[in-house]
């Protein structure tokens, strides 16, 4: 068919032009040479000079904990603004509840890491690792709020009420049913709550302080500086744990999506 | 009513016992979404072992009326009783009542044997006791090589079991179902139903149902409550429902039928066969009606004549001396239907009635077909008056 | 069939009560009140201090001293310096240049793999979100090794002879090398709305149209893309504002003529730590943001 070879051709070069990039940065984080036009042959020696580079590792340190903490917070109130956000459609204030969760979404981001910093400075807060949490907590939940709403959109009302039918009191039929089912929504969410904060120069660079260098801010002062293969190996590190991410976030969620799938047909054909 | 029409599936009508106490008391219900009201100050009263069902097309009411007994909703105003206990503010999870939901609402992540133990694990019930339990629901609902499946590795007809053992498992007072078989294919639709009764009838439960569906609303009940508009039309045995419909919505959801708008020309009381009803006679526009019935319209009221299709003759030569119960037309079309053949007739004046034959013998060509003229006929008791 | 609305069995309790709470509270602390802030510090005046404004609110009693030392000084510097006004302009210029772009190619991918068996849909997915969860900085950084004049593209157009072995690639450092950067990094923010649009579209509706006589090429345009329009708008709203307010793009990528709104700030609150002016600098941003995005949505409630 005529379409389908324009199709593949389009496929084909597209990502190619997203993958491109990201594989030759990977191969060269391997090169001998120091020039990025000139291949030296197979080389671990930036991975082990990483190794030895304190700062770097320390930065890598701070932001992964900064990153399990504030995506697990964020998860929790992520979880908890969806819940709102579907489960009382009518509460008063809801309108500016809901401009909250959307905003940050596409809020540009050194709006948002100044106005955090001032209001850390008005507060008088030392700013440093709990700032940068805070702030990176602010700004995933409303990712991990617009998963998990999705999800509890879809869900079935009617398996909760068969709880509750049962003998089952409403705070424990959450338990027994809705989280469960909600559960590999929340954990993609996680991931990326995670992924996002692992990722953010610009809100850590107005929020963080001194001795809470994260990974991001540590590259981007390296790369203003120039290349250096150092970084080609930090950043196929961050690649490779995204990418297994990934993937296991994948598999739960399609896991989960033929659930939904099957909920749903059941549902349509009760209503016909 | 004044008389029971044809004979009832079993002996058992708690409900012509005026010294019977209901079971379930629908009390005054009304149920507004603002300014919508799906229920309007209904009261309906349901036996102990009954199996009734709540009949009527979506958006009547019936559903909302359904989960108001399971406490999904509260009533706007009116009390349902169970055992003659206000059951206001008490929540779903301590009814004595269980659902089964159109969707059968299985817990995706639980297998069929933790399903079917769930309610009893609520209540508290020691480990034997539930494991005997569920064996027992799962050979009631034939699952036993199940028990180990999820709900997602099951057909459409297994689910609706695991949804039935489920719901009966806790030995609810009342077992309410909502469109349980609508998502079922009509053969085993068919079969179930009758499963359905055999349950009901073995373990002794009183079933509340509601459906769409005249056909299975007719087959496994006792009673019938026909819903319109948030009211209840009509409530009755289902031969005396597609008997003796009281108004033409209800017969003309139930079933095929004739409707054809008359005027009361004799209304005297008079029996012309001792034992019957006594006479009413009507016209249509020209056409000569007499029925058998206890009926309180006057003279020169306006009603309505409602005649069943297999109830009128079809036949190509006049009927002998009388210009009475009887119309001449064409064959306007034939629906073929494997047991019944269904001829529209179009009338000399233009209007057209439907008559059924039964098609007793193989022959391909019936002896009737398209064009032929025809006369109709059908017996003093063959229709019915309806006043509203 | 559904004869009743949404169940309300379940009546409010004060603990239910806590789930809204919660997460509310903690957006009004840290989401809201920043922004408060940040139009309140607008209106100070730079100082060389901690924090570097003034006036600080020292309580209730000087509220009178502490308003009337509130000015629009920094807004008027903002019209009156000719750069700001530039900057703007020129995020608006780029950031709708760069959506164009982005729809330009985006669009055919995301019909591309609408059309793709529906076995391999889900793999394709996975392939455009993946990139999309590597890190910004890292991929921007992946672009300058390419596009740096002795990087990796000078050498692969003078391999191929494009390039004369004496020549450069002069794209580093220039509005191009942004546009390039830009589309790399918001494609999958672009092919994933519009690849959720498409992907529902009944394809029995092309059968209809190609049943009635209609090309394949027309079908297109007449149902396809008419259906698809909530997906670029989708798209074209989320690609288009945060690229207003980019930052590490032309910073990394452009060259010193490029002038974004983003740099701009960053610039006055880094560089020259003028944090009131970058507060109304960012006032500004979100006001020139918001103010579309709800005559847009208005207008969206007036068709629908």
């Amino acid at each position: 068919m005529k379409s389908s070879r324009f199709d593949s051709t389009v496929l084909t070069f597209c990502f190619a032009f997203l993958y491109l990039p990201i594989v030759i940065l990977v191969v060269y984080s391997f090169n001998a040479s120091k020039l990025v036009t000139v291949w030296g042959g197979f080389s671990l020696q930036w991975y082990r000079s990483l190794w030895s580079n304190e700062s770097l590792m320390d930065a890598a340190w701070v932001t992964a904990r900064v990153g399990v903490l504030s995506a697990s917070i964020g998860t929790v109130l992520g979880t908890l603004a969806a819940l709102t956000l579907v489960r009382f459609p009518r509460f008063p204030g809801r309108i500016p509840f809901t401009g909250m969760i959307y905003a940050p979404l596409v809020m540009p981001e050194v709006i948002t890491g100044l106005s955090m910093l001032l209001l850390f400075v008005a507060l008088d807060v030392d700013r440093g690792f709990w700032t940068v949490t805070i702030a990176h907590t602010t700004f995933t939940m409303c990712y991990v709020a617009i998963i998990v709403q999705s999800r509890l959109l879809t869900f079935d009302r009617s398996l909760e009420e068969a709880a509750m039918d049962l003998g089952c009191p409403p705070v424990k039929t959450f338990f027994k049913i809705t989280l469960p089912l909600i559960l590999p929504a929340i954990v993609s969410g996680w991931m990326l709550a995670f992924t996002l904060s692992l990722d953010d120069l610009v809100i850590a660079s107005f929020t963080t302080g001194p001795g809470a260098t994260t990974l991001p801010i540590k590259i981007y002062s390296q790369v203003r500086l120039g290349v250096t293969p150092e970084i080609n190996a930090v950043c196929t590190l961050l690649i490779g744990l995204v990418t297994i991410g990934v993937i296991i976030a994948s598999i739960t969620t399609k896991r989960n999506e033929a659930r939904r799938i099957r909920d749903e047909h059941a549902a349509i054909r009760g209503v016909l | 009513m004044a008389k029971s029409l044809g004979p009832v599936k079993r002996k058992f009508s708690p409900w012509t016992d005026p010294s019977a106490t209901p079971f379930i008391r629908f009390e005054n219900i009304t149920k507004r979404y603002g300014d919508f009201t799906a229920v309007d100050n209904l009261t309906l009263d349901i036996y102990e072992r009954e199996f009734f069902s709540l009949l009527g097309p979506s958006g009547c009411g019936k559903t909302t009326l359904m989960r108001m007994l399971a406490g999904f909703e509260e009533p706007t105003s009116g009390r349902i009783l169970l055992q003659g206990k206000d059951l206001s503010g008490v929540p779903p999870y301590r009814r004595p009542t269980n659902m089964m939901f159109q969707s059968y609402a299985l817990f995706p992540h639980m297998t069929v044997e933790k399903n079917i133990a769930f309610g009893l694990e609520q209540d508290g019930l020691a480990k034997p006791e539930i494991k005997a339990r569920v064996e027992e629901m799962l050979k009631l609902v034939k699952l036993e090589p199940f028990a180990k499946r999820k709900p997602a590795q099951l057909s459409g007809g297994q689910r609706q079991r695991v949804a039935l053992a489920r719901s009966l498992a806790k030995r609810p007072k009342v077992l309410l179902l909502d469109e349980p078989l609508g998502a079922l294919d009509r053969k085993l639709r068919e079969e179930t139903q009758f499963e359905l009764m055999d349950i009901q009838h073995t373990l002794g439960l009183t079933f509340l149902i509601v459906t769409h569906d005249q056909e299975e609303a007719m087959t496994v009940s006792d009673r019938i409550a026909v819903m319109d508009k948030g009211v209840v039309v009509q409530v009755a045995a289902p031969a005396e429902i597609y008997e003796g419909p009281n108004c033409r919505y209800v017969a003309e959801f139930i079933g095929d039928i004739n409707i054809l708008d008359c005027a009361v020309t004799e209304n005297a009381g008079v029996c012309v066969h001792p034992g019957h009803p006594p006479l009413v006679r009507l016209e249509s526009d020209g056409m000569k009606i007499a029925v058998e019935q206890e009926c309180p319209a006057s003279n020169g009221a306006k009603v309505a004549f409602a005649i069943r299709p297999e109830k009128v003759r079809i036949s190509l030569d006049p009927p002998v001396e009388t210009d009475v119960n009887t119309a001449h037309g064409e064959v306007w079309d034939i629906g073929y239907l494997g047991d019944f053949s269904v001829f529209l007739v179009r009338l000399d004046d233009g209007r057209i009635l439907r008559a059924a034959q039964a098609n007793v013998s193989r022959l391909v060509d019936r002896p009737i077909t398209f064009g032929d003229m025809v006369w109709l006929t059908w017996p003093l008791d063959g229709g019915l008056v309806l006043t509203r | 069939m559904a004869d009743a609305p949404a169940p309300s069995f379940a009546k409010a309790s004060p603990l239910r009560w806590l789930v809204v709470i919660i997460p509310y509270l903690w957006l009004v602390l840290f989401f809201a009140a920043p922004f408060l802030i940040i139009f309140k510090i607008s209106l100070s005046d730079s100082a060389i201090a901690m924090p570097p404004y003034e006036p600080v609110f020292e309580g209730f009693g000087k509220l009178g001293d502490f308003l009337s030392a509130l000015d629009f000084e920094n807004y008027q510097s903002l019209v009156e310096d000719s750069l700001y006004l530039a900057a703007y302009l020129s995020s608006l210029r780029i950031a709708l240049i760069s959506t164009l772009l982005l729809l330009l190619i985006g669009y055919p991918m995301a019909l591309a793999m609408a059309r793709a068996p529906s076995t391999i849909r889900p793999t394709l997915m996975m392939m455009v979100i993946l990139p999309f969860w590597t890190s910004f900085l890292i991929r921007v950084y992946a672009w300058i090794g390419i596009l740096k004049p002795e990087g990796l593209l000078t050498v692969a157009l003078q391999a191929v002879g494009l390039l004369a072995p004496d020549q450069q690639v002069e794209i580093y450092r220039t509005d191009y090398a942004v546009f390039i950067g830009i589309v790399y990094s918001y494609l999958p923010f672009m092919v994933l709305p519009l690849y959720a649009t498409l992907e529902k579209l009944d394809g029995t509706l092309l059968e209809a149209a190609s049943d009635l006589g209609c090309p394949p090429w027309k079908a297109f345009w007449r149902i396809t893309f008419p259906l698809s329009l909530p997906g670029v708008i989708a798209g074209a709203m989320i690609c288009f504002i945060p690229i207003t307010g980019e930052f590490v793009i032309p910073d990394l990528l452009g060259g010193p003529e490029t002038l974004m709104i983003g740099r701009t700030l960053w610039v006055e609150f880094f560089g020259n730590r003028d944090w009131p002016l970058a507060s109304a600098v960012a006032v500004v941003l979100l006001l020139a943001l918001v103010v579309p995005i709800v005559i847009f949505q208005n207008q969206q409630q007036k068709v629908g």
